[in-house]
């Protein structure tokens, strides 16, 4: 009993962290520019990341493993706010500017911007 | 010295969680690179409220609890950013106030800005942080203060 | 069975960050797609470890999760100073 709970508790953690991974992919296909897309990065790296090796954590028992499991996940969240907030700050000493503003819905499909 | 001894029990707990090896030699080999370690750190005077910060330690459970909720809520907007832009992309750029006295607070502030997805800080000079909302909602959520009041009762009482 | 349509699910972001890779307009875009590429192998090699039956991988997602981090920032530090040399803060701005 336990063990099909622990299991249906796994497969709905990881389909969401999955079906989350999947947008995040999709946004950063889809948002018009580099600071929307930063957002869409930072979906992937926080509660994707969690769900997913919670999910795993569940199945794995008390061992090791399940610590492991969880450092990766604190060490995630200690650092990826670091590097979008370098990415940002160096974009904006560059001088990028952000779209900002009510009604600059995405207009680009992929394979349109060949500005290489 | 609490701190210092505070660093060598960290590192020697990370230390036996991930070796998994528990004969006599390997373990104290293990105990003789901690001790190594936190001598350094004694010695280049490393250690201090900043870079081992003890003294937060309960009530930062708390506010890790608690900004977990709010991750949790910002995805779910971003999510539906994505999925409908025409209806939720509201992009802005605005400057907010870190009422925090000392710069690890405002580290801390600042990244847990980031951490939550719709919101990204872009600069922080001095007391005013540059933040970039990806959502209306978002933005409304910076500017009413509600994560800088936690913060700063985070830090205060120290 | 699970891990499987996960580490497809893994895969096909994957695919979608290298397309972002290859058609961003700006060399931040790059890069953003290179972090998140790190983040989501971090996440495969997870995923694989529990699907093969070794969850020994698992340090090897940890080591991966450093490297992705240091990676990041030396890179944004060579775009923005020039170099590798001297801090990342905006007092060594000037010196450089």
């Amino acid at each position: 009993m336990m063990e099909i709970g622990l299991d249906i508790a796994t497969w709905i953690l990881l389909m969401a962290g999955g079906l989350l991974l999947l947008i995040t992919g999709f946004g950063l296909l889809r948002l018009p520019d580099l600071y929307t897309r930063i957002h869409a990065g930072g979906m992937a790296d926080t509660l994707a990341t969690f769900l997913i090796f919670v999910g795993l954590a569940l199945q794995s028992g008390f061992s090791l493993v399940t610590v492991k499991l969880l450092l990766v996940i604190v060490f995630v969240f200690f650092t990826s706010p670091t590097s979008s907030y370098a990415l940002a700050q160096a974009s904006f000493v560059a001088g990028l500017k952000p779209k900002l503003g009510e009604d600059d819905a995405p207009q680009e499909e992929p394979g349109a911007t060949e500005r290489e | 010295m609490l701190r210092t001894t505070s660093l060598f029990l960290v590192l020697m707990a990370v230390w036996l969680l991930l070796s998994g090896h528990y004969t006599v030699l390997i373990t104290s080999f293990g105990v003789a690179s901690c001790l190594f370690s936190a001598l350094i750190a004694y010695r280049m005077d490393v250690i201090d409220r900043e870079s081992h910060p003890l003294h937060l330690w309960p009530r930062v459970i708390v506010y890790w609890g608690w900004l977990l909720v709010e991750i949790y809520k910002a995805n779910i907007d971003v999510a539906k950013c994505v999925l409908f832009p025409k209806k939720y992309l509201r992009p802005s750029l605005f400057e907010t106030k870190a009422s925090q006295k000392t710069d690890l607070g405002k580290v801390i502030y600042a990244n847990s800005i980031t951490l939550t997805p719709g919101t990204v800080t872009v600069d922080l000079d001095g007391d005013v942080i540059l933040v970039h909302a990806l959502t209306k909602g978002g933005a409304d959520g910076i500017k009413t203060g509600d994560m800088d009041q936690r913060v700063t009762r985070l830090m205060e009482e120290s | 069975m699970v891990y499987a349509i996960t580490a497809i699910a893994i895969l096909v972001s994957i695919a979608m960050a290298l397309g972002r890779a290859i058609l961003g307009p700006t060399s931040y875009d790059r890069i953003l797609s290179v972090n998140a590429i790190g983040t989501k192998t971090v996440l495969l090699i997870g995923v694989i470890g529990f699907l093969t039956g070794r969850p020994d991988f698992l340090d090897l997602a940890l080591v991966y999760a450093l490297m992705n981090f240091i990676g990041t920032l030396a890179v944004l530090k060579y775009f923005k100073f020039g170099t590798l040399r001297g801090g990342l803060s905006r007092s060594s701005d000037k010196s450089s």
